[in-house]
């Protein structure tokens, strides 16, 4: 047991435990099938925030277009359910049977190529995780290769949310327009909308991202992950040691996209529609303010950001609608004017010292340590054992900026 | 089809490119100056515009109901008053966020994108979420046909001879003026302006806030062409930025250049195909011509 | 001796910004465990010719054969990986970095994306690190985040990220600037040291220093080489003394 401790101390794997332990047993249990499936939409925000906390906080290029992605993965998605339940009986009223409806309504007569291979659920979960990778990789290649550096980047991928926004609506009959696409029942056969269905793909959802996590973390903590913090740093000085810049970018970006794209996939199942909405320029940049506010370097925080700032719209827009985007203004303010690590910094740097230090006042009063007490006096003795780390083995805690997984577990409350 | 109708059909196509060129010119003449002089990443540009369009609908309100006779002759008022509105907010701005953030564009970009979604809010709160439209004086109303069969829109002409008027001004604003030498001067170098007694900071405040007073009259004479709403200014963002970026982001003469060949392109595509995929087509052309050669058309080789 | 026997052979290399011309049809050589001191007054292009070798600068005319290939057209990331390495004039470290880690990103191993995904850190890995901190005096600091470092030690540790390179092309730029005088003997001590298997190019101010450890020295002057030899030689050529010694 101890040693499992130490192993999840070292890692910096605690926050990302309380984490698991809160979307996986908490939620479930706390909440009725309609909260957990709401929970469950904002979860597949939660993927484009840890994608945007590797590529931005990281990485250093900030994304103005992660909707695009997202989109992709759940277009793709949508699309393999669409054509399931477009099959010819339950189309023979239209005028050619076996196309889904929206294509019907717009005189189109025969599934256009590029919808065929959506016919296939493993090509069409290949295209969930490829289409979006690819794309990013086209469009990062050649900027990063050129050296454009992030202002132009955002705007750029701020550019191509409109031109994708602009082209799904216009091509109404191959897209479904501004409805999207709409009515998906099943997946192979299996009906996503029965109340055991959520269940499944919430567990599903939660398993996904915390795996996803998991992998940002090792990223993070591998060489690459020094090398992007280093390239933040000292861009010309990590080129001039042999290393192509512009490649760990694209790697970023890309591994940015892929998760956005699974975040679509997931999103699409649980919600059974898929629209231009969710594309454009407005959320992929409220995307963006999801990460922010969780904690742009803070894996877990980008998940806690995520689904703060959703809980709030959801209430807000019910109840105040007005409200809301003053509310939203604030919080891009106040994020980049206050609050630069978001929850993350504000735990790192207020609630843990306070905590640490509350309960180290309450052992010197000779009070008997409780359960919490231990356990922040051994989170002190894991910090102190990092401050000591003989040379050779690897002082990764080095860096200030390490709230990797180990932040913000006290805004789980 | 007779060869005199091709070419009047030949003109008003080419007029409706060169006014989608002034209109693009004047959104992007105030970024050119934020955005390209200084580096800052304004996204409530397109806000500012809103607010110089309901400037002028609160004055064409105004004189409607309680001076008639102002009717005729309050645009040219409004349009003042309209630059000096959205220049005052501009300098509230920058002294309130903006120049706390020079050292970070890409939070400068989140800020203003936070000042945006305000603005918007406080527009559909305090005037109202439904579009509204001036009543324009009757000298802008109409068109001129100088023969039979060719319509030239006067709103068009109009804000061709405005585009004009304020591109001349910021020109010799920025190359002829004090205020237009220190600018590039910081912009050059900002430590070395500093030094020789420029005050950048209030530089920095005034060339700001004359972006978006320009954004301001820009919105103005939008008002001529068609109705403003709360989220009217996002529709403009992305394309203004895109005129900055593609001109090449340091040099005014390139958004000159910039807005004219995005707007043939736009209106020679709108020709063949249908609105939004003429827009995609152009975009994407953009896009990748940026992806090619990011510095824009025109940049400067300068000495690392 | 025919130029392919030259480490570094630049020849006819010019560049220009609008018209100026930075470096001006330049020719240099130098030659195997050669250490070359480049003097010359400032905006010579001293900078921008070893700009140009790493890459920073494209050439606009002209060629750079190292090692008797032509790097004109390689990215930077090439040139280094073929033995160039290039210390800047203000120390760039990552600061945020610890020593250790520091040296350990610079190790030439797991250079592609996905090498560095791989990358672990094992003993030759160690190994090397200790051997450089050693060398550079910092043996006792690897913990020590790198931004804590007195200016000194930020420049010797970049040397030192370069050495984990183990280049066969050295080249730095004024390596003792801001330096006290102590430091400056330490770093000299350590040029010499470090130059036994590699050539070095320095671009130096500090003329005792210069006599202290050039094998040969080049004299800049807008552009072009003003004259070139052994310091006692440059050191009395009238031209040299006209524009960069003075009287």
């Amino acid at each position: 047991m101890q040693k499992i401790k130490t192993w999840i101390d070292q890692r910096g794997l605690n926050g990302f435990i309380i984490l698991a332990i809160l979307l996986a047993v908490v939620f479930p249990l706390a909440m009725d099938i309609f909260r957990l499936n709401l929970v469950g939409k904002y979860l597949t925000y939660g993927f484009v925030a840890i994608g945007l906390v590797m590529c931005w906080g990281y990485g250093g290029v900030l994304s103005l277009g992660q909707g695009v992605f997202f989109g992709l993965g759940g277009y793709a998605m949508a699309m393999f359910m669409k054509l399931e339940a477009s099959d010819p009986i339950t189309t023979k009223i239209q005028s050619t049977p076996g196309i889904p409806d929206f294509m019907d309504w717009n005189q189109i007569t025969a599934l256009p190529m590029f919808w065929k291979p959506f016919q296939h659920l493993p090509l069409a979960l290949l295209a969930v995780i490829v289409v979006p990778t690819l794309l990013a990789f086209i469009i990062s290649f050649a900027m990063f290769k050129r050296r454009v550096g992030g202002v132009y980047f955002a705007i750029i991928t701020q550019a191509v949310a409109l031109i994708v926004t602009v082209l799904i609506i216009g091509q109404q009959g191959y897209t479904g327009g501004v409805n999207g696409i709409t009515d998906l029942k099943t997946m192979l056969g299996w009906d996503t909308r029965t109340n055991s269905a959520k269940y499944i793909l919430y567990f599903v959802t939660v398993g996904l991202l915390l795996g996803s996590i998991y992998l940002c973390h090792w990223i993070q903590k591998s060489k690459l992950g020094t090398l992007l913090l280093a390239m933040r740093d000292k861009e010309d000085r990590v080129r001039f040691s042999g290393y192509d810049v512009a490649m760990f970018k694209v790697f970023a970006f890309c591994l940015a996209a892929m998760l956005a794209g699974i975040g679509g996939a997931m999103f699409t199942l649980q919600v059974g529609f898929m629209s231009a909405s969710f594309v454009g320029i407005v959320p992929s940049i409220e995307m963006v303010i999801f990460a922010a506010v969780g904690g742009r370097m803070s894996l877990v925080g980008a998940v806690y950001g995520t689904l703060l700032v959703n809980f709030g719209k959801t209430y807000f827009s019910e109840s105040f609608p007005d409200l809301w985007l003053f509310l939203m203004a604030g919080l891009f303010i106040g994020v980049v004017m206050a609050f630069p690590d978001g929850l993350a910094g504000v735990y790192t740097s207020h609630v843990k010292p306070w905590f640490i230090k509350r309960m180290a006042s309450v052992g010197k009063t000779g009070s008997k340590p409780g359960g919490t007490a231990k356990a922040a006096a051994s989170d002190a003795a894991a910090e102190m054992t990092v401050l000591e780390t003989p040379p050779g083995t690897t002082p990764r805690n080095v860096m200030p900026i390490n709230t990797g997984l180990g932040g913000i577990q006290g805004q789980s409350a | 089809m007779s060869v005199s109708e091709m070419l009047n059909i030949g003109m008003m196509q080419g007029f409706a490119g060169l006014s989608l060129f002034a209109v693009l010119l004047l959104m992007g003449l105030g970024l050119a100056i934020i955005f390209g002089q200084m580096g800052v990443i304004n996204m409530a540009h397109g806000e500012f515009m809103t607010i110089g369009a309901y400037t002028i609908f609160l004055f064409s309100t105004v004189s409607e109901n309680y001076f008639p006779k102002f009717v005729q002759s309050y645009f040219i008022f409004a349009i003042v008053a309209a630059f000096f509105i959205a220049f005052a907010l501009g300098w509230f701005i920058e002294w309130a966020l903006i120049r706390h953030l020079y050292k970070r564009p890409l939070d400068t970009l989140l800020a203003t994108w936070g000042v945006s979604l305000g603005m918007q809010q406080c527009f559909r709160t305090f005037i109202g979420p439904k579009e509204v439209s001036p009543t324009l004086p009757d000298w802008l109303m109409g068109s001129w046909s100088p023969h039979e069969g060719l319509d030239i829109p006067i709103n068009g002409m109009f804000v061709m001879v405005l585009t004009l008027v304020v591109t001349g001004g910021v020109l010799i604003a920025l190359y002829k003026s004090r205020w237009g030498l220190r600018v590039r001067a910081t912009v050059a170098n900002r430590t070395m302006a500093n030094s020789i007694g420029i005050n950048t900071k209030k530089t920095d405040r005034l060339t700001y806030a004359i972006g978006c007073g320009i954004a301001g009259i820009a919105g103005a004479a939008f008002t001529t062409i068609g109705s403003t709403g709360p989220t009217s200014g996002s529709l403009y963002i992305v394309d203004a930025f895109l005129v900055v970026t593609f001109g090449g982001a340091a040099s005014l003469l390139g958004t000159v250049a910039s807005a004219f060949g995005i707007a043939q392109m736009q209106s020679i595509s709108e020709f063949f195909m249908t609105g939004s995929m003429a827009k995609v087509l152009t975009l994407l052309t953009i896009v990748i011509i940026l992806m090619m050669r990011p510095q824009g058309l025109f940049a400067s080789k300068i000495r690392r | 001796m025919s130029n392919t026997d030259f480490v570094l052979a630049v020849e006819d290399l010019t560049v220009s910004f609008d018209g100026f011309k930075a470096i001006d049809a330049l020719n240099l050589y130098v030659n195997q465990g050669e250490l070359r001191v480049i003097i010359g007054p400032n905006g010579a292009g001293k900078t921008t010719l070893l700009d140009l070798i790493c890459g920073r600068t494209a050439a606009s005319a002209g060629s750079i054969k190292f090692k008797n290939h032509e790097m004109t057209r390689l990215p930077e990331y090439k040139r280094v990986r073929s033995g160039i390495g290039r210390k800047f004039q203000t120390p760039s470290i990552y600061e945020n970095l610890s020593v250790f880690q520091n040296l350990e990103v610079s190790f030439p191993r797991g250079r592609g994306v996905f090498g560095a995904l791989a990358f672990k850190c094992d003993q030759e890995v160690k190994d090397q690190v200790q051997k450089v901190a050693l060398e550079i005096g910092l043996a006792d600091s690897l913990d020590l985040e790198a931004g804590l470092l007195s200016h000194g030690q930020k420049q010797w540790l970049e040397i030192g990220m370069l050495l984990m390179q183990d280049p066969e092309l050295l080249m730095l730029d004024e390596p003792i600037a801001g330096m006290s005088a102590r430091e400056r003997e330490v770093t000299a001590d350590l040029l010499k040291r470090i130059c036994k298997n590699r050539s070095m190019i320095v671009i130096e101010h500090d003329m005792a220093f210069v006599a202290q450890i050039a094998d040969k020295v080049t004299v800049m002057h807008q552009g072009k080489i003003l004259a070139e030899g052994s310091m006692d030689k440059v050191q009395n050529d009238p031209k040299v003394i006209d524009v960069y010694l003075g009287h």
